[in-house]
């Protein structure tokens, strides 16, 4: 399954040309780029690894695309990728955009736990294939 | 400062009627105080009535004053007390109207109360004989007053990152048809347009506890569509529970209920009332609960343009109660809406400080110190086909509904789901890359459903639909047009 975490998971893999254009747009409104990884993808794993910290200051788009490449280069292939970016203008200071780049080769999805309660009740877990594994140990055959 | 009225005491409080405007109502010189709460009223008195002793009987009869005079003002510091209409201009190009600006002291009011804030406001004055019509256009709400209020539970920029989902509005669909479901095919109808690609799904407003479908049958299996979804996607979704019912007791249980079951949110509809508002606002606050408001029953007063209030007061006062959603209109879609004035709603929702704008409707600046921003909510009649138009009409911090529009899609609830969230990812790519979207949307539309065959069918299904009826509440200050 194809998780649709991110603002463009029902679009097609973005191309480098298409991060980059919006790469750009975050840049001319000000707002740093953060990349981040994980190989649990649960939907509420809100803190991903970040690689290194969010690029503050860098003029342009190649910048960081430069810090992707070498980000795809450690984790590529088997973790998930993704860019925010961080508006921190007063009234928001927090994410204005946030989409995968990266992709592990297969993504197994999730299962859904019930445990039956009182009243019908049902108590859900998710949980993620892939997180049965130890991290750094998921999708990789 | 504003001096003192010299007045006469004796002949003022002879026993007796008195023309309002001079009981101290109208008091052409008064300069706001900052503190002040201005209410901007359109007066239409009745023949033969001056605008001006219109104005001060709205003054007199939304504050202190009663039909005659009475000697017991004396014993209170009733020059404080008196509202004050303070300046009366005619409507533009609509004789017989006017706009009347009223100030009233902080004092008249008791903190952290809307009941209290309208019981004055919208009172006895609008069945005020001495006038035909009445309507509360709009309202500058002081700072001093609005830091007692909580305002909005959650908030935009909260709900998303509760969400994890920035740089897009949100997609919902409400459950059709409205009445008649059972429990389990319900939650049917919201798995499939969440596994499809919606983030909410959402109870209509008369969706409460009836034979077809008692209230707990409801929520047990929309979560268990939520949680399904939500594993099938990897993505947060929800359903807004409405837990709107015929005391807040019942409302609280239900409410709690809906926690237990984890859901992130929860639905109540305008027609509970301000302080049922304020309550379940509350509540949600203190159960990291998202609240959403449907605006149901307003149009019975927002509607037509000489009596009434204008929905950006209901706005104002929902913000201040503390919601986080409310449907405040597409333009495009099937229901009333000029997109001037919905500007004017949508701003006074998501700013921190709006300024004067009377082509959007907004006669006052109103600085929104530091309360929650409202996400609006656009439903109605709308379809993939017009992403272009709403997003440049609406923004980004917005909830799309497509209820029929994802529904009724030819190929199947899911199909309908996915035409909706791919036509709404393709606009904001096409957008952040700088594109020419409003111009160029049908051609960005056509690109993606050249692979997107969900999309391909509802375009091919909708295409055709529009809603081109002339607005009834417009500008009163430049000639407007609804689009096609």
């Amino acid at each position: 399954m194809r998780i649709t975490q991110g603002t463009f998971s029902f679009l097609p893999d973005l191309t480098d040309d298409q991060i980059t254009a919006q790469v750009q747009y975050c840049l001319d409104h000000g707002w740093a780029v953060n990349i981040e990884f994980t190989d649990d993808p649960h939907p509420r794993n809100t803190y991903w690894e970040m690689w290194g910290i969010p690029l503050f200051d860098v003029p342009d788009a190649a910048g960081v695309m430069l810090a992707l490449a070498e980000c795809r280069k450690a984790q590529g292939g088997t973790q998930y990728i993704r860019l925010s970016a961080f508006d921190s203008s007063y009234g928001w200071e927090s994410l204005r955009l946030s989409f995968i780049t990266d992709r592990p080769a297969e993504e197994p999805g999730f299962a859904l736990e019930r445990q039956e309660r009182a009243g019908r009740q049902i108590a859900y877990t998710t949980r993620a294939y892939s997180a049965q594994k130890p991290e750094g140990e998921r999708y990789r055959g | 400062m504003n001096a003192e009225p010299k007045i006469d005491a004796k002949a003022r409080y002879a026993a007796g009627v008195m023309e309002y405007a001079k009981m101290g109502y109208w008091e052409p010189d008064y300069v706001p105080k900052d503190t002040d709460v201005i209410a901007l009223f359109r007066i239409t008195p009745q023949d033969g009535v001056d605008e001006v002793e219109a104005a001060a009987a709205v003054a007199g009869e939304s504050s202190t004053a009663t039909w005659t005079v009475v000697w017991t003002d004396r014993l209170t510091a009733c020059e404080l007390y008196r509202a004050k209409a303070y300046r009366v201009d005619p409507v533009p190009g609509t004789p017989g109207q006017f706009f009347a600006w009223i100030a009233y002291d902080l004092d008249l009011f008791e903190g952290g109360s809307i009941a209290n804030l309208t019981a004055s406001i919208i009172g006895n004055v609008f069945g005020f004989k001495a006038l035909k019509a009445l309507r509360l256009e709009d309202m500058r709400i002081p700072v001093a007053y609005l830091k007692t209020f909580q305002g909005p539970a959650t908030g935009i920029v909260v709900e998303r990152e509760r969400l994890d989902k920035f740089g897009r509005p949100l997609l919902g669909a409400t459950t059709k048809p409205k009445l008649g479901l059972s429990g389990r095919n319900y939650g049917r109808v919201v798995y499939e347009a969440l596994k499809g690609g919606l983030d909410f799904v959402k109870d209509d407003e008369n969706i409460n506890s009836q034979p077809f479908m008692h209230w707990r049958d409801r929520f047990l299996y929309v979560m268990e569509a939520v949680n399904k979804a939500q594993a099938a996607t990897g993505e947060v979704k929800g359903h807004y529970l409405n837990v709107t019912a015929g005391t807040m007791e019942e409302m609280y249980e239900r409410a709690e209920f809906a926690k237990e079951l984890g859901s992130c949110i929860i639905m109540i509809d305008l027609v509970i009332g301000y302080t049922a508002i304020q309550s379940m606002a509350k509540w949600a606050r203190r159960n990291d609960m998202i609240l959403h408001l449907h605006r149901a029953g307003n149009s019975t007063y927002s509607r037509q343009k000489n009596h009434g209030m204008n929905f950006r007061v209901i706005c104002k006062w929902m913000r201040m109660a503390g919601v986080d959603h409310i449907h405040a209109g597409t333009v495009v879609g099937k229901l009333e809406g000029d997109p001037l004035m919905i500007a004017g709603f949508y701003d006074t929702l998501r700013e921190g400080r709006t300024v004067q704008n009377l082509e959007h409707g907004l006669f006052f600046d109103q600085d929104w110190a530091s309360l929650n921003k409202v996400m609006p909510v656009a439903s109605g009649g709308i379809h993939a086909g017009q992403m272009h138009q709403l997003i440049h009409y609406l923004g980004e911090d917005v909830v799309l509904q497509f209820g029929g529009g994802t529904i009724g899609h030819p190929q199947g609830i899911q199909a309908g789901a996915t035409a909706n969230r791919v036509a709404l990812e393709a606009m904001i790519q096409a957008r952040n890359e700088g594109r020419d979207y409003l111009a160029e949307g049908p051609d960005i539309l056509a690109a993606a459903a050249r692979w997107c065959g969900p999309l391909r069918a509802a375009i091919d299904t909708w295409k055709d639909v529009t809603f081109d009826y002339a607005s009834t509440d417009t500008a009163d200050f430049v000639p407007t047009a609804t689009p096609a």
